[in-house]
């Protein structure tokens, strides 16, 4: 999903600055009220921030397709803080990669955060909502909302390149059917197997700190005891 | 005793299969892949290079460079892999973390 430096029309860069700008601003102001007001809960956000880091470094083959890619490993976060936190734990990964990697860019950065950090945790956690009020059983709902949450990048990331450079023949669908098969259906693969990690990883989250997943309102304590009674 | 294996560990479990399912998977493709690529073609490439590469077929040429670019794919896996370890690196310390308090907990 990295747009590579240079890559996107200026015009284009401004703007995707301009729509990622808030959701950062007042991401940094959720994280900062988040680590003040549940000190305790400042663990699990280094281990969510940390799945994004190691997860969104793994370049793997995508067996469908024959091209390699990355999994976001935004769904953990999405799950336990939140979009909007999930975008600031983001923004720092993409700048890493930008900075040492030359993977991704600066000139980039808005568009790239917005499809990794924004748009997929947002479906994702819409996702999540609905999960939670159907009652769906909290590891399909995992599963669902970091499979959902790294193809919904993907596919942002087409929509993104598809706008910056219509065909000159049919124009934005033709443009967005061409990067839609390079980037969205290699992920598919991908997002199914990082859904699967990331829910065997929510298990064992509620096994070490139940307690916190209760304080972040993920679970209720009664849930807890019942799925630690459910693995005895 | 089966059964109560399976259900304390299910997760590990379909974890597992997946796994092998994406790696039988991976194999078969890559066989039929390199079969008939042409000598000397690339396979299995990145998805963001060929997307880079998609836009430059269409006349582009970006506007601006990196600051700084890996010298060689080398350097660029073994930063990557500093990535990776550094996540490890950080989930592992928790995990040990969260069990050794446990562990003393129900010394205690």
């Amino acid at each position: 999903m990295h747009i590579m430096e240079g890559f996107l029309p200026w015009q284009w860069c401004v703007f995707w600055y301009l729509v990622s700008a808030p959701f950062i601003i007042y991401g940094i102001y959720l994280l900062n009220r988040q680590v003040k007001a549940q000190r305790e809960t400042l663990s699990l956000l280094a281990v969510s921030g940390a799945f994004i880091f190691l997860l969104s470094s793994l370049k793997m083959p995508s067996p469908v397709v024959g091209s390699c890619s990355h999994p976001t490993g935004t769904g953990l976060s999405t799950v336990l803080f939140g979009p909007i936190i999930t975008c600031v734990l983001s923004l720092i990964v993409l700048i890493f990669q930008a900075l040492f990697m030359a993977h991704g860019g600066i000139t980039t950065l808005g568009a790239n955060v917005f499809s990794m950090g924004i748009a997929g945790p947002l479906l994702g956690y819409a996702v999540y909502r609905v999960g939670k009020a159907v009652n769906l059983n909290i590891f399909i709902n995992v599963f669902l909302v970091t499979a959902v949450a790294d193809l919904f990048t993907y596919v942002i990331t087409s929509i993104e390149l598809a706008a910056a450079f219509p065909a000159t023949h049919g124009g934005f669908m033709v443009s967005w059917e061409t990067f839609f098969a390079i980037y969205a259906v290699t992920q598919i693969p991908l997002a199914i197997l990082e859904g699967v990690l990331i829910a065997l990883v929510f298990k064992y989250i509620i096994q070490s700190r139940g307690d916190i997943l209760v304080k972040l309102k993920v679970l209720t304590p009664e849930q807890v005891t019942k799925i630690m009674e459910s693995f005895k | 005793m089966t059964l109560t294996f399976f259900m304390k560990y299910k997760l590990e479990i379909i974890f597992a299969v997946v796994v092998i399912v994406f790696a039988a998977v991976f194999l078969i493709q890559n066989a039929n892949i390199q079969a008939t690529a042409r000598p000397g073609q690339e396979t299995w490439q990145g998805s963001d290079d060929m997307g880079s590469a998609a836009i430059e077929a269409t006349g582009y040429t970006p506007w601006i460079q990196p600051l700084w670019t890996p010298p060689s794919t080398e350097v660029e896996s073994l930063l990557f892999s500093i990535q990776s370890g550094l996540g490890a690196l950080v989930i592992g310390y928790f995990f040990g973390y969260y069990r050794g308090k446990r562990d003393s907990a129900k010394s205690a």
